[in-house]
């Protein structure tokens, strides 16, 4: 481990400290803290679960159990931006099945997997409340609504010519 | 700029609106109207989603509705006299309350969504907010379950179960700690209720939950809410704040001595948390894993307490039950099913939205007077009702009366009030098997039929596709079916089976290619 590395690391361990810290004596603290530390580092780190499990006095399978139970919760790094393409039926009645093919084959990736640049994880998501408007897809708070292929490659143009984002990860 | 002769204009916040570019249209409309005696107040939706991104200017007719705009057309509309309402311009589409769509609608849950700004307290108390609280605070508990059990109030989420009943059970538990716990989980394809009213009306929702907590003396609430509703999230926690503020929520509830506190919890991606046990199980930091009943949450609910679990729409309604009386709601709908029911109209239709009515329209009227037939022009041919649990109906069965009774008797369900069309593209083989596979995806593990027998009934109807054994194979289907009704812990795997075995029924054809 380099210099820069160790001090990566230093951040993590102290998010993940805080994140436990802000929640730990509320009740049923455990979703609250995962969703904070997935916010804020874009996944669940093995360090977050060995650290929750000893604070909350859980073993480490119980709370890997949660994570992995859960569709929301990944233990792996993730894109940038995860873009969910709604699976469900509403959508397929209008195009969503070609959708959820035109968005694998544009970004060369099958569900819950991430471009090589780091910038795109594709995922599939069941319903997002737009129905009205499907075929529909999300990327964190942004949804969009009757997307066809050609809006969807607006959209990932958007995406990967956005400039770097430097600001803090807080907020995401 | 002062407050009383400025002209309002309203563009939706809502995340359907949004989705269609509602956000692109509040900056031209703040652009273009700059340095002018506007107010920009973001709504909720009237929920004609076709015409969103919908804006609206306030006349002294009434309010006038132009839409679907884009950004681009925003320029033109205030140059032809969008602040004066002017009627001319092709978007226009008249007085907002005459459009028919929504004339003929019966909105009581739904009467502010769209109409008010969602987190104005102002608003929401001129449009008789907090009357029902307000009611309630001088009812003695037994009281305020008693108007609800009048009301005919029967759970919206989708089990359909007398909401005061339900409650009578919660006030006579004997318990140091009760809560109110709101299932906005929402799961349901084809559904959106929950997640408009929420966007268009918390207080609306959190003037329910306090109610409830009068009701049956619990003094916390928690709203479970799907992590796939971040605009429902944000205008919640919004709405939570300034109602604390204003001595809505908290220790002293309006003076009272009472207390109700609520807070927002994020469910993380899992239909299997929409049912109550799972629901409950995850708000404590669980896997969302089904109970077994009973014994029944309304006595060992959360972390072992008394606690009531109701849908949003349910909730809601509980506000309006308060305010207008029992007698005023349950006047709507017929038989056994009392009041409205908030319809979505969903999937392949024109006029795709909410459509708030008495209980007994037909579901053709649904699909044809109110969608307005498909979007892409093509027949229709298969609408699922209720939910990715709920059946497949063919057209011989849309002349039903949408009730919960009138479905049961078709072995249809009402659910959360989803309605989902198909054109005759639709490949209901290829439905069956997605219903089968959600199945595999979102059980909770618990039970061998469900868990099982739903990764046997992909690889079975994938055989049927492929023209394998065909025969065998769908008698094997049907085999599996049964099993999954007959030996499910729960619904999920209990009602798989009903798209499953209504497209083998009504739709044979498909499973013979
Ligand atoms: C698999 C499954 C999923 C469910 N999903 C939801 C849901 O998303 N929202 C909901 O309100 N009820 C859902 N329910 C029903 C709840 O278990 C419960 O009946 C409901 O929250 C009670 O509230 P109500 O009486 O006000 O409808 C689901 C049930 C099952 C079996
Ligand atoms: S039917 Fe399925 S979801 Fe329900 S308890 Fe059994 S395994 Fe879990
Ligand atoms: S089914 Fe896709 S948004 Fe609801």
């Amino acid at each position: 481990m380099n210099n820069s590395q160790a001090r990566n690391q230093d951040i993590v361990v102290s998010a993940i400290a805080a994140h436990i810290e802000k929640h730990k004596n509320r009740p049923g603290p455990l979703l609250p803290i995962l969703h904070d530390i997935q916010n804020d580092l874009g996944y669940i780190p093995d360090e977050a679960i060995s650290e929750i499990a000893s604070q909350l006095s859980l073993s480490r399978a119980e709370v890997h159990g949660v994570v992995s139970f859960y569709h929301h919760f990944s233990t792996k790094p993730r894109g940038r931006h995860i873009v969910e393409v709604c699976c469900a039926e509403s959508c397929q009645a209008v195009g969503g099945r070609n959708l959820e093919k035109y968005a694998k084959e544009k970004l060369g990736l099958d569900w819950y997997q991430t471009t090589r640049d780091g910038e795109i994880t594709l995922e599939p998501v069941y319903c997002l409340g737009n129905c009205a408007c499907s075929p529909s897809v999300r990327v964190g708070k942004e949804m969009l609504g009757r997307v066809d292929n050609e809006s969807f490659d607006e959209l990932i143009d958007e995406l990967t010519t956005v400039p770097l984002d430097i600001a803090p990860l807080e907020g995401r | 700029m002062s407050a009383e002769n400025t002209t309002r204009v309203y563009i939706s916040r809502d995340s359907s609106a949004l989705s269609m570019g509602a956000e692109k249209v509040a900056s031209a409309l703040k652009q273009g109207l700059n340095g002018q005696n506007v107010t920009i107040i973001r709504n909720g939706s009237r929920a004609l989603y076709w015409l969103e991104p919908m804006i609206e200017v306030e006349t002294p007719a009434g309010r006038v509705a132009y839409g679907p705009v884009k950004a681009k057309d925003v320029a033109g509309l205030i140059e032809q006299g969008l602040l004066e309402g002017n009627q001319d311009h092709p978007l226009c589409l008249g007085l907002t309350e005459e459009i028919p769509y929504l004339k003929k609608q019966q909105r009581l849950t739904f009467a502010r969504a769209g109409i008010i700004d969602p987190v104005s307290l102002d608003d929401y108390r001129a449009t008789e907010g907090y009357k029902g609280l307000e009611k309630a605070l001088q009812m003695s508990a037994q009281a305020i379950v008693d108007e609800v059990k009048e009301s005919g109030l029967r759970g919206r989420g989708g089990a359909a179960f007398p909401t005061g009943i339900k409650w009578q059970t919660v006030l006579g538990a004997e318990a140091e700690q009760k809560y109110i716990v709101c299932n906005a989980d929402e799961g349901d394809s084809g559904t959106f209720a929950d997640r408009l009213q929420m966007e268009a009306d918390p207080f609306g929702l959190i003037e329910g939950m306090t109610i409830a907590g009068l009701a049956v003396g619990a003094t916390q609430g928690y709203i479970y809410l799907r992590e796939e509703y971040p605009h429902a999230h944000e205008i919640l926690d919004e709405a939570i704040a300034i109602a604390e503020k204003n001595g809505y929520l908290g220790d002293n509830i309006l003076q009272s001595g009472k207390a109700f506190h609520l807070e927002v919890r994020l469910g993380a991606k899992a239909y299997i948390c929409g049912e109550e046990t799972a629901l409950l199980e995850s708000l404590e930091g669980k896997r969302g894993m089904v109970r077994p009943k009973p014994p029944i949450p309304a006595l060992v609910g959360l972390f072992g307490q008394p606690t009531v679990v109701n849908n949003v729409i349910s909730l809601s309604s509980v506000s309006i039950i308060l305010a207008k009386g029992a007698d005023y709601y349950k006047d709507f709908g017929m038989g056994r099913s009392r009041g409205t029911m908030p319809f979505q109209l969903a999937g392949n239709l024109k006029y795709a939205g909410l459509v708030e009515t008495a209980f007994g329209v037909t579901l053709k009227e649904l699909l044809y007077d109110f969608g307005g037939g498909s979007l892409t022009g093509r027949p229709l041919r298969a609408v699922q009702a209720g939910g990715p649990l709920g059946t497949y109906l063919p057209e011989s069965q849309w002349d039903v009366a949408m009730d919960y009774e009138e479905m049961a008797a078709l072995g249809a369900v009402l659910g959360h009030g989803g309605v989902v069309a198909f054109d005759d593209t639709v490949d209901m083989s290829e439905q069956a098997r997605f219903s089968m596979d959600f199945c595999v995806v979102e059980s909770c593990g618990k039970c061998t039929p469900c868990r099982i027998g739903s990764t046997r009934g992909v690889e079975v109807i994938d055989k049927i596709r492929a023209n394998q054994d065909r025969d065998n194979n769908i008698e094997l289907l049907e085999q599996l079916c049964e099993t999954m009704v007959d030996g499910s812990l729960c619904a999920m795997g209990g009602m798989t089976p009903f798209p499953v075995q209504s497209a083998l029924k009504h739709f044979s054809e498909d499973f013979a290619k």
